[in-house]
């Protein structure tokens, strides 16, 4: 075991950890934060996407050891933040969700396309989104949702 | 899966880095970024017995302008190359390759220095680095040393690279202002590995038109010499050049990087 203390989600945090055990389950298992979704454990699927030091990455191939001083937000440390909730209500007018699974990497994601992208159009979006698997909605919804939180915040500008 | 069970140590120094490589025998494992090893890791395809985290060392996160050339550290992030922030010496061939590479979320993290030594035969930078000329600086038990990108892999996860070294970083030399490249490569989805890639650089002023057919399974084929793809586009010579690539003539793979190679030299920058 290894020690580790970072912040998690605001909040100071440190416990030991066995040098495999990946940020995902760390989280997941130690702090019990099960919004980070752990799908192909390769780095392909996109559902375990949360902020480390406020970029985007994945938690399944990132140790939970080499994250030691980092500052990690995961969904569920979005509750208060302003374009997130403003993608959660995009995504619920648009039906950008079934099941649900991919959903917290999606709205990472999607965070980060707005963010960074602020003139994205939908071949961007799509391009951006390649990374993260959806397989009940076709996309078409989450797409809409994204573009829809590009326009507010171009309207606003 | 879960990956195996290793030891983990987060070195401050390249000379602890080393020192620790050094001693630690087959059984150790050098990670920067994770996004190569992560995967294979967790598929058990690796089983090190030690990891050798490499990100706390400020020389690998150098970069600098030389004059010529500029030297990228090995752990310079494939999303610092996109957004731009960094000289690009290869008139923003970097950036646009960069922006390719698998996802953000893998590009913040997955490291130059670490593609390279990976070794993924459809890895971008396996491909790059040889058409414009790098050069890969490596430090090891006998010091340092430079190989050019074009013998640095040597085959499937294979690099020139001796057991006690590290990849410091690359060197890559600055076109000229009339230098165009081209950069064409093969996806089911954008930003999974290549199926095909091909590139191309034409900078008359330094007299060099060079190809690169990648993502072969094996290290990238240099074609030297390829005005007859640059300065126009000869069939025969494209034929040659797959041929000589190793490609088997009526094979799927051959006919894909012929067509990569037709789209690269017809979408200059």
């Amino acid at each position: 075991m290894k020690p580790l203390a970072l912040t998690v989600n605001g909040t100071p945090t440190s416990a030991p950890v066995e040098p495999r055990t990946s940020l995902a389950d760390f989280l997941r298992e130690a702090l019990r934060l099960t919004g980070t979704n752990v799908g192909c454990e390769h780095g392909v699927c996109g559902a375990c996407t949360l902020l480390i030091d406020g970029a985007p990455a994945r938690a399944c191939i990132t140790l939970a050891v080499a994250c030691d001083g980092a500052d990690v937000r995961t969904i569920e440390g979005l509750d208060d933040d302003p374009l997130a909730a403003a993608l959660r209500a995009a995504f619920t007018a648009e039906h950008a969700l079934q099941c649900g699974y991919c959903t917290p990497g999606m709205l990472m994601t999607a965070r980060d396309i707005v963010t960074r992208l602020p003139d994205a159009t939908e071949p961007r979006v799509r391009e951006e989104l390649a990374g993260n698997l959806c397989r009940c909605t076709g996309y078409v919804g989450i797409v809409r949702a994204i573009l829809r939180v590009l326009a507010e915040r171009r309207g606003a500008r | 899966m879960k990956a195996p069970r290793f030891d983990y140590v987060k070195p401050r120094s390249l000379q602890a880095a080393l020192r620790l490589l050094a001693d630690a025998g087959d059984g150790a494992r050098i990670i920067a970024g994770g996004q190569s090893l992560g995967p294979i890791l967790n598929f058990r395809l690796a089983q090190p017995q030690l990891l050798i985290d490499v990100r706390g060392i400020p020389e690998l996160r150098e970069v600098r302008d030389e004059g010529a050339a500029v030297f990228f550290g090995a752990g310079t992030t494939h999303a610092e190359i996109e957004d731009g922030r960094l000289p690009d010496p290869a008139r923003g061939m970097l950036g646009h390759v960069a922006r390719g590479i698998a996802y953000r979320a893998i590009r913040t993290r997955g490291t130059l220095g670490g593609s390279l030594a990976h070794a993924d035969p459809a890895a971008d930078w396996v491909s790059v680095m040889p058409l414009l000329g790098a050069e890969i600086v490596v430090v090891g038990a006998n010091g340092e040393r430079t190989i050019a990108a074009a013998s640095f892999v040597r085959g499937l996860l294979t690099t020139a690279l001796d057991r006690t070294e590290i990849v410091v970083g690359v060197r890559v030399p600055k076109c000229s202002p009339r230098a165009r490249w081209s950069y064409y490569k093969f996806n089911r989805k954008p930003g999974e590995f290549a199926l095909a890639i091909a590139a191309l650089v034409h900078d008359p002023d330094r007299g060099q038109a060079r190809a690169v057919i990648g993502a072969i399974g094996a290290a990238p084929h240099v074609v030297a010499e390829a005005s007859a793809l640059a300065d126009r586009f000869d069939p025969a010579a494209a034929d040659a050049a797959v041929a000589a690539a190793g490609l088997p003539a009526g094979s799927f793979e051959r006919q894909i990087h012929l067509v990569a190679l037709r789209r690269a030299a017809a979408g200059w920058h």
